[in-house]
């Protein structure tokens, strides 16, 4: 049985930490709208380029000069898998759904007789999946001293990514990221980079410009220099929908916290009066069985 | 006065620009170009360079672009830069890193295409650094 003064300082400990969480919440939240905001800017260059991609396969037709970072090597046998987590933890299942998802398809792989890679993206997933299968990674990419998420951090990473492709490293690559529903909903998404799912050919865009083109230089040779940005533009995309959903992640884990936390508080006084009053009650007996005795 | 056209300059980043304009100059890969209302339809990829937007209003605007490409259709032109910065924000230590950098992937390359592509590449930033620094 605790005495009084335990409750008291339990009492005063917990009420700290919900001060804390309470904190954390609190800039999440204002984090969270500052990742929103920036994936938001960030969708018409990933849209443009989605559009003027479809333009150019359908130019180009399927034609045998389409690089090969879009038709794939022919193989699957090696797969990479590109698995972007959180830095930080604190932010609920955020981190560990990714790597669950990311942890199946590697046993689904490796059961198939696959031969499986990986470079992990934020401290988190090196972490997780360090335990299992430490020998499979090749690379971790640190992104904590980032302030702001650039696209020459997700460039740097598709860089390595394409080098790693060129060497004939891997048949398939995979990308793992958190897509960000909304502030309570992340959903953890696996995305085929490499081979480049070819773009569906939307026939028109609004101003119905399907129209000619002329290219300047090949259209080959176009397609051989947009492939590789748009690899990274995917990674640039899963980055920051990855921070928008950790910013979530973390705002909803924190509020938890703090609702527990009060809940605590609660049943904590509650015990602390209770005891106190029978403390009361048994010093009045013994003045009152004193007094009776008398 | 030359019809107006919407011109948008996007870097991965964000959106940069979106307006009417009445003329562009883009850095085209295969030499400078000038885009004005009503352009055939082409697709370019862009090297470092200056675009200078003269917008409907009459003001004019220059941005450093460092790669991408520009999809111009009659109705409008949209250039997707790597990275893209207004000429007055330039950040020098900035393009001496990019500079830095072409060069020692020129020193690096392997074999003679990747190294005669990155030093074309150094080329154009130093172009690029040349016509800037006296501004």
């Amino acid at each position: 049985m605790p005495s009084l003064k335990d409750l008291r300082n339990r009492i005063a400990s917990v009420k700290a930490t919900q001060k804390i969480t309470k904190a954390m919440q609190m800039v999440a939240a204002a984090k969270l709208r500052r990742a929103q905001e920036a994936a938001e800017a960030a969708r018409p260059y990933s849209e443009r380029m989605g559009s003027v991609l479809a333009n150019i396969t359908q130019a180009i037709g399927g034609g045998g000069d389409a690089p090969a970072l879009m038709t794939g090597t022919g193989k699957d046998n090696v797969h990479l898998l590109v698995v972007c987590t959180a830095e930080r933890g604190l932010c609920g299942g955020f981190n560990s759904q990714i790597a669950r998802l990311a942890r199946d398809h590697i046993r689904r792989l490796l059961a198939d007789g696959k031969q499986v890679k990986i470079i992990c993206v934020g401290k988190k997933g090196f972490d997780i999946l360090r335990r299992d299968y430490a020998s499979l990674i090749l690379d971790r990419v640190d992104l904590r001293e980032v302030k702001t998420l650039g696209f020459v951090n997700a460039d740097a990473i598709a860089r390595k990514v394409i080098h790693l492709f060129n060497e004939g490293a891997f048949d398939v690559c995979t990308l793992f990221y958190s897509q960000f529903k909304s502030v309570i909903s992340q959903v953890p998404t696996a995305q085929q980079i490499i081979p480049a799912a070819a773009p569906s050919a939307k026939a028109e865009t609004s101003d119905g410009a399907s129209a000619v083109y002329e290219y300047e230089p090949e259209p080959g040779e176009i397609l051989s220099d947009l492939i590789p940005r748009n690899i990274a533009v995917q990674i640039f995309r899963a980055l920051l929908e990855n921070a928008a959903g950790e910013m979530g992640a973390k705002m909803s884990a924190m509020d938890n916290a703090t609702r527990n936390a009060g809940e605590m508080i609660n049943k904590l006084s509650i015990t602390y009066n209770r005891q106190r009053q029978a403390q009361i009650t048994k010093e009045l007996i013994e003045i009152i069985s004193g007094a009776e005795a008398l | 006065m030359a019809e107006a056209f919407k011109f948008e300059l996007v870097s991965p980043e964000r959106l940069l620009v979106s307006e009417q304009v009445e003329s562009v100059v883009i850095p085209g890969a295969e030499g400078e170009m000038t885009v004005m209302a009503n352009h055939a339809p082409v697709m370019t990829t862009i090297k470092p360079g200056v675009v200078t937007v003269k917008s409907a209003s009459g003001g004019e605007e220059r941005y450093v672009v460092f790669g991408g490409f520009a999809d111009i259709v009659p109705a409008g032109c949209t250039l997707l830069a790597e990275s893209a910065v207004a000429v007055k924000n330039v950040d020098r230590a900035d393009l001496a890193r990019r500079i830095q950098d072409a060069k020692e992937d020129a020193a690096d390359a392997k074999d003679d295409q990747s190294r005669s592509k990155a030093e074309q590449f150094l080329a154009q930033l130093t172009t690029l650094e040349s016509a800037l620094l006296p501004a």
